[in-house]
């Protein structure tokens, strides 16, 4: 083809103009099954560069490699949404002379149409993609191998970045359209044999969680939303992935069908739970930053009604336009609660970096009612506790705590607490779970925290909100 | 009740949060040899240290005829435990066998008469002897049906509609009913069969029983689905006993409803009714006071 | 004394081998190492204590136990490895 834009990986760096220094970014739809990054790093490590700066979407286990990378002094860096596994231990202990930034994916998304976080050169992870640069998540051909459905937190670097090389497994013949990155924003394509290991990529649709304590909390988020206020024809929800918030989806479920309630939308990482309750009829629309698996990712090749939208529109703080702004009820989980009903989930309460931000800030913050629901322990871990480790999410956003020892209502929101008392569930007051929480299993001794941040967590308005200590 | 194994810490930690109204730890049947000292073991300090709120707790000992039973009864005892359920009960003389070894314990620590039995029967002679152990000790607080045992026991095999345990589901009842004391149904243990479950439940609650045993907290809502008063139930059962108060502040031995005489077994029925709704937490205890 | 165990590594167990020693010498291994490490000794040694036992060399593995699970473990594996039980025979 005239014009065609595929190189080797090395010719795409060469004409990026990349320089010691500048920002490289990437995003984290393939998540596990990412190969992108480590693919790109190498050859940048190789290539000789050093004292890059690493904007990613999010980094999680599989990135491993990039410790060599950090002590080699090729990235020196890093600001994402969260980090886990041995890259995330390392760095808490210390790894880093430059404390990681995490922002939330509303507020990374802000920041990059604003230019507080500049990106020089954008690597984008594409599932097929033509010669000229049209890419997208989805399958086009019968090789296509590596199938992620939105492309969502790609978008604002494609848009922003001032160099964009899309990486693909499946090239396709020109016009790649109905595409999620444009030509138009795309200077140089490169094809690679594998952007990423489709079984860890997305799951099959996940199976419904037999524990019976994530059956608990899911019954009793559901009857929280049910009597909350805005269990009415055409509310909006989001929920995570995790067992007890997929768990509430059924519950839910049979209700609007009990009442002949429908949804107008609902936003955020999709799954197969909210799919299924679409094509029933009994949610308008899907709004999909990241499809969370297969079934998903079908849906948004195929359905008009399932679209696909950038981390700018999903949450951003700044855009009054932004999704989060009109959704009605969130369903979020943490790793520790506090008295003040700030929430964490990002370190884990031995001190280690164990989690991502996510949209939980800003869906927190957004949304009409938000409910956090966690256990009250996680073996002799609480969740429940006198004062988070790190702060992510304010408590003056956060509206209900469900736990498995009891529900607490934010002082902040009494018409909550009086419409759930009036329907029969008890509440109870959030010192109390704390203190149930430490008669259980006794009082924790502090952490040794060293003097080195390792970590700054970002509120989506650009602020800092905490900082996150080396762990000895 | 909610039956869970002896020696797993981590589902003992937390059984109560799922609200059954009383908690079987057991000793016996899941429960290895090997494994009896360090159950017993776990079971007593679990009994001390973790508050179950109001839960009721049930510890399933080994038989006294075995080595275990003893230790089994003196570790429970001094936990606390609210009842022990002794398991294949066949006789009275057995009961009061047991009877006699909790009061020794409880003398040594000075806390007589707390603990009370519940008789598990599993085999044709502890059917045929039903009423006789009902009866046999003041600390029997109820029986219950082991229907894997007795099924054995009859040369036969359980199957979903539960014909081969019908006699003895009756007979239970009916020594329970003669004793003045509870009957407990037996489990059932297929998690995934929900339907079939709740027609078992459905069944013996039908038969008189006042309760279910159960292997897994999914199988709470069920049971408590077809034990609690349904609305209209609760009405007609508050409106008895207006009548009765009625009655009684009238000075005013004979009750009667919209004209009608009403009867004792009525009265009775009533009064279970709200009793299971305010169980059941479907109604408030103060409101019926 | 001979070298005992009892317990398990499921969540919420402790796995706690006794054997012979010189004083009471613990040592742990623990998922909550550095919130609880220190209560969780305090309990094996005062369980220790409390029947008797003034020479052990104790190694345990938490999986997050509550304290009347340690007691439990502790005292069983004593029991095991001394021969003396707890409960009258």
């Amino acid at each position: 083809m005239r014009n065609s834009k595929v190189v080797s990986l090395e010719e795409a760096i060469k004409r990026s103009g990349l320089q010691n220094g500048m920002t490289v970014s990437f995003h984290h739809h393939f998540r596990g099954g990412d190969k992108v990054v480590n693919l790109v790093m190498d050859c940048l490590a190789q290539m000789g560069f050093k004292d890059l700066k690493l904007a990613a979407s999010s980094l999680s286990d599989v990135h491993k490699p990039l410790i060599e990378h950090i002590k080699n002094g090729v990235i020196t860096g890093i600001s994402t949404s969260g980090l886990r596994g041995e890259l995330a231990d390392a760095i808490s202990h210390g790894l880093m002379k430059e404390p990681v930034v995490f922002r939330s994916h509303g507020g990374r998304g802000s920041a990059i149409a604003s230019g507080e976080l500049k990106i020089d050169v954008a690597f984008l992870g594409a599932s097929a993609c033509d010669e000229l640069g049209n890419a997208c998540g989805v399958p086009r051909s019968e090789h296509a191998k590596s199938i992620c459905g939105s492309l969502g937190y790609a978008l604002p670097d494609a848009r922003y970045a001032k160099h964009v090389v899309v990486i693909t497994d499946d090239l396709v013949p020109y016009p790649n359209m109905p595409q999620s990155i444009s030509a138009a924003d795309v200077e140089s394509v490169v094809v690679v044999d594998s952007v990423g290991d489709s079984s860890k990529i997305a799951a099959g649709a996940i199976r419904d969680s037999k524990n019976p304590r994530d059956i608990l909390l899911a019954k009793q988020a559901a009857k929280v939303i049910i009597n909350s206020g805005y269990f009415e024809d055409g509310f909006s929800i989001q929920t995570g992935t995790g067992g007890a918030s997929l768990a509430a989806v059924k519950y839910i479920r049979e209700e609007m069908l009990k009442r002949n309630i429908k949804a107008s939308f609902a936003l955020g990482g999709i799954t197969a739970h909210m799919v299924k309750l679409h094509e029933e009829g009994l949610i308008g629309k899907l709004i999909d930053v990241q499809s969370f698996d297969k079934v998903a990712a079908e849906s948004i090749a195929r359905d008009p009604l399932h679209q696909e939208v950038s981390a700018v529109e999903y949450a951003s703080g700044q855009h009054l336009g932004s999704a989060t702004h009109a959704l009605d009820i969130v369903i979020l989980s943490a790793l520790e609660v506090d008295v003040h009903f700030n929430v964490n989930v990002l370190v884990g309460s031995d001190g280690i970096i164990r989690g991502a931000i996510g949209g939980h800030q800003d869906t927190a913050a957004d949304s009409a009612l938000s409910i956090i629901v966690c256990p009250l322990l996680r073996g002799r871990i609480p969740c429940v506790v006198p004062k988070v480790t790190t702060l992510i999410t304010p408590g003056k956003s956060v509206d209900v705590v469900v736990t498995e020892y009891g529900i607490a209502v934010n002082p902040l929101r009494p018409e909550i607490a009086e419409r759930l008392k009036a329907s029969g569930l008890k509440l109870v007051d959030i010192e109390e779970l704390a203190r149930k929480a430490t008669s259980i299993i006794g009082m924790p001794d502090s952490l040794p925290f060293g003097d080195r941040v390792v970590g700054v967590v970002m509120n989506r308005d650009g602020s800092v909100l905490d900082k996150i200590y080396n762990i000895r | 009740m909610m039956f869970v194994p002896g020696n797993n810490p981590g589902m003992m930690a937390d059984a109560h949060i799922y609200g059954p109204d009383s908690i079987m730890l057991d000793l016996e049947d899941s429960v290895t040899m090997a494994e009896k000292d360090a159950a017993r073991l776990l079971v007593y300090n679990a009994l001390k240290s973790i508050d179950y709120g109001n839960t009721e707790m049930v510890v399933r000992i080994n038989p006294l005829n075995t080595p275990y039973g003893k230790k089994d009864v003196e570790a429970v005892v001094k936990a606390g435990v609210d009842v022990i359920r002794m398991p294949k009960t066949e006789t009275a003389d057995e009961v009061r066998e047991l009877e006699a070894e909790i009061l020794k314990v409880e003398t040594e620590i000075g806390r007589v008469g707390e603990t009370r039995i519940m008789a598990a029967i599993e085999s044709a002679l502890g059917i045929v002897n039903a009423y006789q152990i009902a009866t046999a000790s003041e600390r029997m607080m109820g029986i219950a049906l082991g229907a894997e045992d007795y099924s054995a026991n009859l040369k036969t095999n359980r199957t979903p509609g539960g014909a081969e345990l019908l006699l003895a589901r009756e007979q239970i009842v009916v020594a329970a009913r003669a004793a003045g004391i509870a009957c407990f149904d037996t489990v059932y243990s297929n998690l995934d069969d929900m339907e079939t479950f709740r027609k078992e439940v459905e069944l013996i609650k039908t038969l008189g029983f006042d309760g279910k045993s159960i292997i897994n907290p999914r199988q709470i809502e069920v049971v408590n689905s077809v034990f609690t008063p349904t609305e209209k139930e609760i009405t007609k059962a508050r409106a008895v006993v207006a009548a009765i108060k009625e009655a009684q502040a009238k000075g005013s031995g004979v009750i009667s409803l919209n004209g009608k005489m009403v009867d004792r077994p009525v009265v009775l029925r009533a009064e279970r009714t709200i009793a299971l709704a305010v169980a059941a937490g479907v109604i408030d205890k103060e409101e019926e006071l | 004394m001979k070298n005992s165990v009892a317990g398990t590594l499921e969540s919420g167990d402790i796995m706690v081998t006794i054997g012979p020693g010189e004083g009471l010498q613990v040592e742990l291994q623990s998922s909550v190492a550095a919130q609880f490490g220190r209560q969780i000794k305090a309990v094996i040694i005062e369980t220790l204590e409390g029947l008797g036992i003034t020479d052990a060399r104790v190694e345990a593995v938490d999986k997050g136990a509550l304290d009347c699970t340690i007691r439990a473990r502790v005292t069983a594996a004593a029991v095991r490895a001394t021969g003396k039980d707890v409960w009258k025979d």
